[in-house]
């Protein structure tokens, strides 16, 4: 007995600590595990089962059935499938885009010394006041935002580089990394507005950009601190041998850094499948996506538990066979960014 | 013939020059070109749909909007949908209705205030001890603090929060003017401060005059808010969508991050099976929050719900939990418990595989028990991580609305609805001005928390530990 609470090797935790280390793992478990199972078990319920009390086992409280897939994916044409199609498309090219873009800057921010003048910086956020100024007092928004850049442009050349100080490098990182930290409903307004003038509105486009830069801090963060992790001994013998810039970034840089790509795409494409609130405001009727379709359902029909069990059971799949299967990366990938940022 | 042919290779060798050259200079500008053009796309999407809606929502957040054909009528109306969401019609949904609270709060609560103030006063004591104009300083804090220290409980007695009321009464524009000894206290305080700043100026004394000035800003913040909760959070009154978004995100982080961090020290133990755990404590990150909402509004129906048989035990068969408001919150941090504490779990997962295994190992062969070990050799290496942790899930939890939508649509009331859901149901309802000043009120108060909890707490937390 006694040996039960007390190990032999003070290194390894004792039985009965054991015992209770797993308990409370598997309670955890079955906490984590019993929505799910929740979820996959009321997609097959008859409207008859969910509504008449608890039933927990198929086969044994009640008979499972089909008819919310059948209803969903064959009763309205498109339902699903137009939803499905405009998740994933979006989804997999916003985070191929934010990944290009972000690994770019990243690997930008960690290989050259950037000194933006903070002058210039100033300079540019009055100009934007200047153009919301012209367009306040009644110009179109085409000639205040061409005589605002013409502004910017004269103040950059003649008296911008004659500030003194500069930032360096981390401050930029931080001032893109820090974008993350705005509530998307301050700057979706604006955005909105932005596409409406440039037509572009019920667009996947639109969505695919707005998303790419909802995720661009991430991928950024997460790759700034993959970058430096390589060593640059490396890129410089390849420079040695006469390699451009471009040849040492594709040739050498990338196929080193294919670990911490995977992770951060995969975090990213994760975001931006389930991103709510900026598709809720720009997509219409031709580009919504799976969470404002699930969202939809309970103002359009009522809580028909079936077929939202059935659409989310749809809609997380894909992501939580990939988290499966792909969980070292994941975590990898988080931890990067967490442990340095 | 000759000179025409001389001209000839004259100017085929110029030609050759001038396409060497320009050769030459292609390939330097392809050379000097990936500084830029590697950092100009992103630095280009931040600026466009980043800084631009940013300052433009600023003028739209002074401006009414209304929908015409084919476009937007803009009309400024000057600070009036601030006015309205701080003291106007939307003033109880933003911020709540306002009841007296009992005398035992209001102790409390200038105690912690008190308590707040005197530790922003000894840290900038401590600044001062070098300094030669010592004692006449340490003079004018003492005069400062206590005029600070008596303003506010005087201030107490009203109903409104402290500064507003103060700074009401001074002007003199609504009530009656104030008596001499409060304007005499007031404005002396502020004069001390000002006398302070101007004599530092002057003889640059090495100390950190807008830390301070910080310090006193997050103090003041920090108790305007302790006031507007206590003050909503009562039998009477009712909070507003900030309080409420505050109890989201605290109380919902307190739970992720303690329940992530038990998980991660059981998983850590070399225990078989761990990967397992790890694969499945992942998996309710990766659900849209959405689905997680209706997942537990199916989960909390006490009727038809798989735990209906515990509600019926316990008597609540009847009436449905979630639609009281300390159920509907409850349920609301349960859920985001539920998806967030896989983040938590995960980051502190790998932070304690990375503790230094042979400072245990010694701790263990010198006897060290499980929570000292814990105490003094763990919890200083993962509070780093821990802070990253906390701020990431801080920034992000302000942003919090899938939940509520999904699982309460702010019922009952508006007892469970968050700021980012007010803001999508103003604009909704059209009030798209109303609904930019709010998200820029959101704005700023997250960013506030955030740099407070940055440069004060989790700058206070790091030197503490290492």
């Amino acid at each position: 007995m006694k040996r039960f609470f007390s190990s032999p090797n003070p290194f390894r935790p004792s039985p009965a600590w054991m015992v209770v280390s797993y308990i409370f793992l598997f309670i955890w478990a079955f906490v984590v595990l019993f929505p799910f199972y929740w979820l996959g078990v009321t997609a097959f319920k008859l409207p008859i089962d969910v509504s008449s009390g608890p039933k927990y086992l198929p086969f044994v409280d009640f008979k499972p059935s089909t008819h919310a897939f059948e209803e969903l994916l064959f009763e309205t044409e498109n339902f699903v499938s137009r939803p499905y199609m405009n998740t994933v498309s979006i989804a997999l090219t916003s985070s191929i885009c934010t990944i290009v873009i972000g690994s770019l800057a990243a690997y930008a921010l960690t290989r050259f010394n950037y000194q933006p003048k903070p002058g210039l910086v100033v300079a540019f956020a009055v100009c934007i006041g200047i153009a919301i100024l012209l367009i306040h007092n009644g110009m179109g928004w085409r000639p205040a935002v061409i005589i605002a850049t013409l502004i910017y442009l004269l103040v950059a050349v003649t008296i911008g580089r004659r500030f003194r100080g500069g930032l360096t490098n981390d401050d930029v990182a931080f001032w893109l990394v820090s974008q993350r930290m705005l509530p998307p409903v301050a700057v979706i307004l604006p955005i909105y507005m932005m596409f409406q003038q440039l037509d572009l509105l019920n667009t996947r486009i639109a969505i695919i950009i707005t998303y790419t830069a909802a995720n661009l801090p991430l991928a950024i963060w997460f790759m700034r601190d993959y970058f430096l992790s390589i060593p640059i001994e490396l890129e410089e013998s390849a420079f040695i041998d006469g390699a451009s810039r471009y040849q040492v970034f594709w040739r050498i840089v990338m196929p080193l850094a294919v670990p911490g790509l995977v992770a951060t795409f995969l975090i990213v494409l994760v975001f931006a499948w389930n991103e709510y609130l900026l598709g809720l405001y720009l997509s219409g009727p031709n580009t919504q996506m799976m969470p404002q379709l699930v969202a939809a359902q309970n103002a359009t029909r009522g809580p028909q538990w079936w077929n939202i069990s059935a659409l989310v059971l749809m809609m997380v799949g894909p992501i939580v066979l990939l988290a499966i299967a792909l969980e070292r990366f994941i975590a990898r990938g988080i931890l990067v960014g967490a442990v340095k940022g | 013939m000759n000179a025409e042919q001389a001209s000839n290779t004259l100017d085929a060798r110029a030609l050759q020059t001038t396409y060497r050259r320009l050769r030459s200079r292609l390939s330097q500008w392809v050379d000097r070109s990936p500084r830029i053009m590697f950092l100009l796309p992103a630095i280009l999407i931040v600026l466009f749909l980043s800084v631009f809606p940013l300052i433009a929502s600023i003028y739209l957040s002074f401006s009414r909007i209304r929908l015409v054909r084919g476009g937007y009528e803009i009309t400024f109306v000057r600070y009036l949908n601030y006015r309205k969401l701080l003291k106007g019609t939307e003033e109880r949904h933003f911020l709540g209705k306002y009841a007296e609270p009992s005398d035992f709060w209001k102790a409390v609560f200038v105690l912690l205030v008190i308590f707040a103030a005197y530790f922003v006063v000894y840290r900038f004591l401590k600044h001062l001890r070098h300094n030669r104009f010592n004692l006449i300083f340490i003079g004018i804090t003492l005069l400062f603090s206590i005029g600070l220290a008596w303003l506010i409980p005087t201030t107490l007695t009203g109903q409104l929060l402290p500064g507003t009321l103060e700074i009401r009464e001074l002007m003199g524009k609504y009530g009656n003017p104030p008596s001499l000894w409060r304007t005499t206290i007031f404005w002396s305080s502020i004069g001390l401060a000002a006398y302070y700043v101007i004599v530092q100026w002057i003889n640059h004394a090495p100390i950190n005059i807008f830390g301070f000035a910080f310090r006193v800003a997050t103090v003041g913040f920090a108790a305007t808010l302790l006031w507007l909760a206590l003050i909503t959070l009562n039998d009477d009154g009712l909070p507003g969508t900030l309080i409420v978004t505050f109890i989201f995100v605290f109380i919902g982080i307190f739970f992720q991050y303690t329940i992530g961090l038990g998980l991660a020290l059981l998983v850590t133990q070399n225990l078989p099976g761990r990967r397992f755990f790890r694969v499945i404590f992942l998996l309710p990150m990766m659900i849209t929050p959405i689905g997680i909402g209706f997942l537990f509004r199916m989960l909390t129906d006490t009727l038809n719900g798989p735990f209906s048989s515990i509600w019926r035990a316990a008597g609540w068969a009847d009436f449905s939990w979630v639609n009281t408001p300390f159920g509907a919150r409850a349920a609301i941090i349960i859920g985001d418990t539920w998806q967030w504490t896989p983040f938590a779990f995960i980051i502190l997962l790998a932070a304690l595989e990375g503790t230094s295994q042979d400072t245990i190992e010694a701790a263990l062969v010198d006897g060290a028990n499980r929570l000292q070990l814990f105490r003094y050799i763990i919890l200083p290496q993962i509070i780093p991580v821990s802070t990253t942790v906390v701020l990431i899930r801080l920034i992000e939890g302000f942003k919090i609305i899938d939940m509520p939508q999904a699982l309460t649509y702010g019922a009952p009331g508006t007892a469970s609805e968050s700021v980012t859901l007010q803001i999508y149901n103003s604009w909704r309802a059209l009030d798209l001005g109303g609904s930019a000043a709010l998200a820029y009120l959101l704005l700023v108060v997250s960013t506030f928390v955030a740099v407070v909890y940055v440069t004060i707490i989790r700058r206070s937390l790091l030197e503490r530990f290492q």
